[in-house]
C-alpha cells in the first residue's frame, strides 16, 4: 500500500535506530500522546529496539481511556432504553462502566451497533424514523470534524431522532497539564500527527516556549516514530526547544481550515473531566446551543447515576507517564483484557492493553 | 488519534445536500468517503482517511522527506531504500 | 475444540500461557458474544463447563475432531455449528460454509471424510427461496467435496429467535494410514507452512455488515481442504506433525493453541505471511489485525524441517495451495508463546485475544 509500506522498511528503521544510538548521550524521557503511536511502538517492537537511555512513556492519548466513568454509565443507560439504537465505534464497546459494558447491555437485549463512521449513524436515523439513534461521539480533535459533519447533516436532513453523546477531549490542555505538573519528568513530546492534521501545530508553540521542551509532530508508521524520536533527541542534545514537523506529508502548521470552520460552527470549548486525571479546564468540546436538540445529554434524562471507580486502578499515573503498566500491582493479575479494572486495559490503544497483548512484563 | 489511512481518490461526486463524497481505494478495496474537508482533492490524489472522512491530501513532495533524510544518513551505504514512486 | 496448556500447577500455567487465566466462569452470569469468539473466554467455557461435565478419554485432547478406534478402524468424528450473519456473503453462504467446516475439521485430523449430517434450526418467516438457495449450495459443496450428506434434522423456532438459519454439521472420516497429526507432535526445529493468504473470510463477512460496507467484493476463502491435506499426508507421512485450520480467532489463535498444547514456542515472520492487498487495505482502515481474522479455506501445516521443501512443493501443486508459504518455525524458546518478527525487525508477542476482535478508530 502506497504511503504505508515505505514507512515500514527494515533498513530505514535500522538507520534511524543507529542514528538514535549515536546521538543520545544520557538518559532521556520522551512522551508520545497518541494511542495509535503506542500501538505502533509496541506492535513493531520499537520500544525493545531503542537504547536503554531512551525511555518512551505513553501519555493520555487514548480518548477511550480518558472518557469519564459517568459518561460511560450515561451511554449504558441510553443503550438500555428500548427505543434507542445505540451506535459507537468498536473501541468503546468493551470499556467497563461502574457495573458492565456496552457488550453486556447488548447481551441483555439492548440494540447496540458498531459503526465505522458517524455518517452511518445519520443514515440509520434517516431509515429508522420510529427509533432514536444515539451516537457515542468520543475522540480527540481528529474525530471531531467527522462528528461535527454528522450533526450538521442531521440538521440539514431535518432529522428529529438523531443525537450524539459527546465526550470530545483536546490535546494541548492535556499536554499543558502534564508539563505543568510539579513532578513532570517528560523532556520532549511526540505530538499526535492526525490531531495536528486537523488543528495544525501553532497551538503547541507557546507550550514549547513556556516549558522549554522540543515538540515534534509525528506520524504513525514505524519510520515516522523513529524519525520523530530522533528529531526530539537531537533537539534535546542540542539544548533546543520549539515545535518541528516530522509528519509534513499530512500536517501543515495551520491545519485543515475547512475542518476547523465546521468545528467552530457545531462545537464550543468547555471544561472536561479526564478519567484518571481529573477536570482540565477548557479541554473538551460540547455542542453549541443551536444544536441542543442533537445533544443526547439534553435530549434524554441521564441523571441519577452513581458511579464507582475501581479503587485499585492506577490509570491516572499510567496516563501521565508516572508508572508503566507492568509496574501496577494488578497488571496481569486482577486486571487483564478480559476483566479490566480500568480503561487503559480495555482499549486497544490503552497502554496497559498494549503491554499485555504484546507481552511486555507479563 | 489515530487511525488515518492513506487511500487513492478514484471518484468524486457531490451528494444531494452538496456535501462532496467520493470513492477512495485502499490497496484495491473501495469505500465511500466524505471529501468535504479536502475540497482541492482530485482523482488520483492520495488522502488520509479517518472514520469515513478525508482529512488531508498527502503532500507528494513532503512524503519524500523521510527518505531524503535516510539517504543522507546512508550516504556511504550502498543499500537501496524503498520509497514511494 | 481445542484449548491452551493443560498443566495443573498455576506457576507453570502462567509461564506457558504468558498471561493469567481469566476469572472463573462463575463471574459471568450471562453468556456473552465473546464466549463464542474463539479466544480465551471460549476456552474457559469449554474447559470449566463442558469438559468438566462430559469428561472422557476421547474428549480430553479437545482437538478439532475426536479420534475413535472402533473394531480396529481408526475413525475421526467431528461437529461444527454455523451461526454466521449475513447468511449469504461474497464467496459463499452458511450452507457451503457448514459443509466445508466439518469436512475441514476431519481433514485436520488426517482423515478422509466419509459422510456428513446436517441439522437445521430455521426461524419462522425465513423466505423459502433463501432456504432453497442455501440447500442447493450445500448440496453443490458436498458433491464437489465427494462427501455425501446422509442424515439430517430440521426444527423451526419462533420468529425473532433464530437469526434466519443455524446449521450444525457433523462428520465421520477414516484416518489415513500414514497420518499421525496431533498438536503434541510439534517439535523445535519444525517448519510452519500455510496454504495461502490469510484473513479473506473474516474480512468478507465484515465487509457486508451494516456500517462497514465496502464497494469492492472481498471474497471468503471458504473451501474444502481434504484433497490438499491428503496430498500432504501422502508426501510427508509421519513427517507431517500438525494440521490446523485457523478459523475463528485466526492464525494467532490456532498457533497459540498448538504452542500451548505442545509446550513449544512458535516464531513467525510478518513479511512471509501471505495477505491479499485488498484484504490488507480493509484491515488497515478498520484497524483489524489480520492475524486474528477468521479463515475458512486455510490450513496450517507443521512439518519435519527435512520435508519442508517437499511439503511446500506439494501444496503449491494443489489448486488451494498455489500461494502457499513458509511462515515460521517451531522453537524451544518461550514455550507456549507465539512471537512474530515485525516488518522492521523487532519482536512482538502474538497473544490470544479474550473475545472477538473489533474494528477500531484509535
Amino acid at each position: 500500500m502506497k504511503y504505508v509500506d515505505e514507512y515500514r522498511s527494515e533498513e530505514g528503521a535500522r538507520r534511524f535506530l543507529d542514528a538514535i544510538r549515536r546521538v543520545v548521550s544520557r538518559p532521556r524521557v520522551v512522551m508520545e500522546i497518541c494511542g495509535g503511536q503506542t500501538h505502533t511502538i509496541v506492535k513493531s517492537g520499537i520500544d525493545r529496539m531503542l537504547p536503554d537511555d531512551v525511555t518512551v512513556v505513553h501519555g493520555p492519548g487514548c480518548p477511550v481511556c480518558v472518557t469519564p466513568l459517568e459518561m460511560i454509565d450515561r451511554a449504558l443507560l441510553l443503550a438500555r432504553r428500548p427505543e434507542v439504537i445505540f451506535t459507537s465505534f468498536g473501541d468503546m464497546l468493551r470499556v467497563p462502566g461502574s457495573q458492565e459494558d456496552l457488550l453486556s447491555v447488548k447481551a441483555a437485549g439492548g440494540d447496540v451497533r458498531m459503526l465505522y463512521s458517524p455518517l452511518d449513524a445519520v443514515k440509520l436515523a434517516a431509515t429508522h424514523p420510529e427509533r432514536e439513534v444515539v451516537f457515542f461521539a468520543v475522540g480527540f480533535e481528529t474525530t471531531a470534524p467527522a462528528n461535527a459533519m454528522a450533526v450538521w447533516q442531521a440538521r440539514e436532513l431535518g432529522l428529529r431522532n438523531f443525537s450524539v453523546l459527546c465526550s470530545h477531549v483536546l490535546v494541548p490542555p492535556a499536554m499543558q497539564a502534564i508539563l505543568g505538573a510539579a513532578d513532570n519528568c517528560v523532556e520532549g513530546f511526540l505530538a499526535a500527527g492526525h490531531v495536528c492534521t486537523v488543528m495544525g501545530f501553532h497551538e503547541y508553540e507557546p507550550l514549547a516556549e513556556r516549558y522549554r521542551v522540543p515538540i515534534v509532530v509525528t506520524g504513525f508508521e514505524p519510520l515516522d516514530l523513529l524519525q520523530g524520536l530522533h528529531m526530539t533527541l537531537v533537539a534535546l542534545e542540542q539544548g533546543r526547544f520549539g515545535v518541528e514537523n516530522q509528519y509534513s506529508r499530512a500536517v501543515r502548521r495551520e491545519g485543515n481550515p475547512q475542518a476547523q470552520r465546521q468545528l467552530e460552527q457545531v462545537f464550543e470549548v468547555c471544561d472536561r473531566a479526564w478519567r484518571g486525571i481529573g477536570t482540565i479546564p477548557q479541554s473538551g468540546y460540547r455542542l453549541r446551543e443551536a444544536f441542543a436538540q442533537f445533544d443526547a445529554e439534553r435530549r434524554f434524562d441521564v441523571g441519577g447515576i452513581a458511579t464507582k471507580e475501581s479503587a485499585e486502578c492506577i490509570a491516572g499515573e499510567i496516563m501521565r507517564g508516572r508508572k508503566r503498566p507492568d509496574q501496577c500491582p494488578q497488571f496481569g493479575r486482577e486486571c487483564t483484557p478480559e476483566r479490566p479494572l480500568g480503561a487503559p486495559m480495555v482499549s486497544n490503544e490503552g497502554a496497559c492493553n498494549a503491554y499485555h497483548r504484546y507481552g511486555r512484563g507479563a | 488519534m489515530c487511525l488515518g489511512v492513506p487511500g487513492e481518490v478514484v471518484e468524486i461526486r457531490p451528494n444531494a445536500l452538496g456535501m462532496t463524497m467520493g470513492t477512495v481505494s485502499f490497496g484495491g478495496v473501495r469505500k465511500e468517503i466524505c471529501l468535504a474537508y479536502v475540497p482541492d482533492a482530485q482523482v488520483g490524489d492520495f488522502v488520509i482517511v479517518h472514520v469515513g472522512f478525508a482529512l488531508h491530501t498527502v503532500d507528494v513532495d513532503e512524503a519524500q522527506e523521510v527518505f531524503r533524510t535516510l539517504r543522507e544518513m546512508g550516504e556511504l551505504d550502498e543499500l537501496e531504500i524503498p520509497r514511494p514512486e | 475444540m481445542s484449548r491452551p496448556d493443560q498443566d495443573e500447577s498455576e506457576g507453570k500455567a502462567e509461564r506457558l500461557s504468558g498471561a493469567t487465566c481469566p476469572l472463573p466462569l462463575a463471574d459471568y452470569p450471562k453468556v456473552l458474544l465473546a464466549h463464542g469468539g474463539g479466544g480465551s473466554l471460549t476456552q474457559r467455557l469449554i474447559e470449566d463447563l463442558f469438559l468438566e461435565q462430559f469428561r472422557n478419554p476421547a474428549l480430553e485432547p479437545l482437538h478439532d475432531g475426536a479420534r475413535l478406534e472402533i473394531d480396529g478402524a481408526q475413525l475421526a468424528f467431528s461437529t461444527d455449528s454455523f451461526v454466521v450473519r449475513p447468511l449469504i456473503f461474497p464467496g459463499g453462504d452458511i450452507g457451503s460454509l457448514a459443509v466445508h467446516g466439518t469436512v475441514n475439521d476431519l481433514a485436520m485430523c488426517g482423515a478422509r471424510p466419509l459422510a456428513l449430517s446436517a441439522g437445521f434450526i430455521l426461524e419462522e418467516g425465513l423466505p423459502m427461496e433463501t432456504l432453497r438457495e442455501l440447500t442447493r449450495s450445500m448440496a453443490r459443496a458436498a458433491r464437489a467435496a465427494g462427501v455425501p450428506l446422509v442424515t439430517g434434522d430440521t426444527k423451526v423456532v419462533d420468529r425473532g429467535k433464530g437469526d434466519g438459519v443455524y446449521i450444525n454439521t457433523s462428520g465421520v472420516g477414516a484416518i489415513l494410514p500414514s497420518a499421525d497429526v496431533r498438536p503434541e507432535r510439534a517439535r523445535p526445529g519444525d517448519t510452519v507452512l500455510i496454504n495461502g493468504p490469510i484473513a479473506d473470510h473474516g474480512v468478507a463477512i465484515m465487509s457486508v455488515r451494516e456500517g462497514l460496507e465496502f464497494e469492492t467484493d472481498l471474497l471468503s476463502d471458504s473451501a474444502a481442504l481434504h484433497g490438499l491435506t491428503a496430498a500432504l499426508v501422502q508426501r510427508a507421512g509421519e513427517g507431517l506433525h500438525v494440521l490446523r485450520d485457523p478459523t475463528r480467532g485466526g492464525v494467532a489463535s490456532a498457533l497459540n493453541e498448538v504452542a500451548g498444547q505442545a509446550g513449544v514456542g512458535i516464531r513467525i515472520d510478518e513479511v512471509s505471511i501471505p495477505l491479499r492487498e485488498a484484504v490488507r487495505g480493509a484491515c488497515e482502515i478498520l484497524g483489524l489485525d489480520p492475524l486474528y481474522v477468521a479463515n475458512e479455506g486455510k490450513c496450517i501445516a507443521i512439518v519435519d524441517p527435512r520435508l519442508a521443501d517437499g511439503a511446500l512443493e506439494t501444496l503449491r501443486a494443489q489448486p488451494l495451495g498455489r500461494d502457499a508459504a513458509v511462515i515460521g518455525k517451531v522453537v524451544d524458546d518461550h514455550p507456549g508463546r507465539v512471537v512474530m518478527r515485525s516488518r522492521i525487525g523487532g519482536d512482538r508477542v502474538v497473544d490470544v485475544l479474550s473475545g472477538e476482535q473489533l474494528p477500531r478508530i484509535c
